[in-house]
């Protein structure tokens, strides 16, 4: 489904990505692991496109993803920000809605406020939610708003930035459960970054961790625990020592 | 080798001047470029022209009323000099339509519009909205940049016109009841005086300076930098760029329109 080969990108002299090598397939779960700064983030953004790499290949369903009607490619990926990213001007239905309201997936008003509506009860938050404001909602319900307009559209494609960051336990955990019932019931493709061990194993059904620009490791979250990988090992078990400087 | 340190400090500001002019003309390439390319948002046009117009009725009213008082008193003062005190209501309509409404409207909505576009699209742009509105398949610069540039650039001439008539007002009441002018001759003297290519130049100016203080904000706003210290300053930059453009274009324009 989502394939990134040799891909490269640098700021300046900090390179970033050193040839990222990944492979995601249709209707599974992805969770990328790695240190602050170790661009995971840049990765999801070059593959929609947010950031430009600076080499290599990235295909989603074998197109690159630089080719092609970018309307139609972005109208398949739903994505979850790690701030949430609501618009502070809008309403919460709007902001749920926001997709639903313009361009080629554009509803009637009063259909579209019913789906932001249903979306919003989806990921647990009443209806009297939808016609407050962003800045008038806690940490966790903005991060429930955020995940109610990234499936609002029901896309193929889901990425999660960080989704539990921030989030008490209880919180992250119920954010954890409604990311996997989603992707489960929507056969949706997914892609998290995360540093959360126990989103990792509540959310993955494969695992890459990138450090140093590099994909170290990749393979099903069963086998995290037993890899034998220096890299994860060191992650998975949060030590200070190993191969991962703590002082990057 | 030294000695040629100062010649690449030189020739790196340079590059770098040249640099932001390229980004800004490609900036304002692509905004004019979108005016022509659909989706447009009309609804965010709509609030783009009652933030910009409608609530800045109140700063332009008072800013032109003050001045236009100001001014009367100053022409009686100085014309004294001369004996020239009767020419105060001409002088006040020919100042405040053409140089004092445009500019001073031009420089109270850099303050006001320049400074609110560019924080509030900076924030945007710190907190991911940008990005957020990108993977919503909604172009930022059709989005956010358009409808402000387009309103700005359409409801400035109607502020300017509002600042230019309260303006004269202001001469008109100082006139009046300060200065001891008969009501009627002070508006005959007004209305005779003023010509028409003084009222367009007026609103030339409105549109030209509306333009520059929207795309101002929204250049600035977009190109910021990352956390509260890159939105003031985008917040900064942005005001005083518009302020400095507005000024220029004001000069290039008066030349354009009155030059002998």
């Amino acid at each position: 489904m989502i394939r990134l080969t040799d891909i490269h990108k640098a700021f300046g002299s900090n390179h970033v990505l050193r040839g990222v090598n990944l492979h995601v397939p249709r209707g599974t779960s992805m969770v990328i692991i790695g240190g602050s700064g170790t661009g995971k983030s840049i990765a999801l953004k070059c593959i929609l496109g947010l950031v430009t790499h600076d080499s290599g290949t990235i295909e989603v369903d074998g197109q690159d993803v630089r080719k092609g009607d970018r309307d139609a490619f972005l109208a398949r990926f739903g994505m979850l920000f790690q701030g949430g990213a609501l618009f502070d001007s809008l309403p919460v239905w709007q902001n749920v809605a926001f997709r639903l309201m313009r361009g080629s997936l554009k509803r009637p008003r009063a259909e579209a406020r019913e789906i932001a509506i249903e979306k919003l009860r989806r990921v647990g938050l009443k209806p009297d939610v939808a016609d407050k404001l962003p800045a008038e909602l806690s940490g966790g319900m903005q991060k429930r708003v955020g995940l109610a307009r990234a499936i609002a559209a029901e896309p193929e494609i889901i990425f999660f930035d960080e989704p539990t960051t921030g989030l008490d336990p209880i919180m992250a955990g119920v954010i954890n459960e409604l990311i996997r019932e989603i992707v489960t019931e929507m056969g949706a493709t997914a892609m998290t970054i995360t540093h959360d061990m126990t989103s990792v194993r509540a959310i993955a059904d494969n695992v890459a961790m990138l450090h140093d620009g590099v994909i170290k490791w990749t393979g099903p979250v069963a086998q995290m625990d037993n890899s034998g990988d220096p890299y994860l090992d060191q992650f998975i078990h949060g030590r200070a020592t190993g191969p991962i400087e703590a002082v990057r | 080798m030294i000695a040629l340190y100062p010649l690449a400090a030189l020739g790196r500001a340079v590059l770098a001047l040249l640099a932001a002019i390229g980004r800004f003309a490609i900036f304002t390439g692509q905004t004019v470029s979108h005016l022509v390319r659909p989706p447009f948002y009309p609804r965010e046009f709509g609030q783009a022209m009652m933030q910009i117009g409608y609530f800045s009725l109140p700063v332009v009213g008072l800013t032109a009323l003050f001045t236009g008082g100001a001014l009367a008193l100053q022409i009686y003062a100085g014309g004294a000099r001369f004996s020239a005190e009767a020419v105060v209501p001409q002088i006040v309509a020919i100042g405040m339509v053409r140089e004092l409404g445009p500019v001073l409207v031009g420089l109270m909505i850099a303050a006001r519009v320049t400074s609110s576009i560019a924080a509030e699209i900076a924030t945007m742009k710190v907190t991911e909205q940008i990005d957020a509105l990108v993977t919503l398949s909604t172009h930022p610069m059709k989005y956010l940049t358009l409808p402000r540039v387009l309103a700005a650039t359409l409801v400035m001439p109607l502020l300017v016109g509002v600042g230019d008539i309260i303006g004269i007002y202001g001469g008109f009441l100082v006139g009046t009841e300060r200065l001891g002018f008969n009501a009627a001759t002070y508006l005959k003297n007004t209305a005779d005086f003023l010509e028409l290519r003084d009222i367009v130049s007026s609103l030339a100016k409105g549109a030209v300076f509306g333009f520059i203080a929207a795309l101002m904000g929204c250049y600035y706003g977009m190109n910021s930098t990352r956390g509260a210290m890159g939105v003031g300053r985008a917040t900064k930059g942005s005001v005083v760029a518009a302020a400095v453009l507005i000024l220029a274009a004001n000069f290039i324009l008066t030349e354009a329109f009155f030059a002998l």
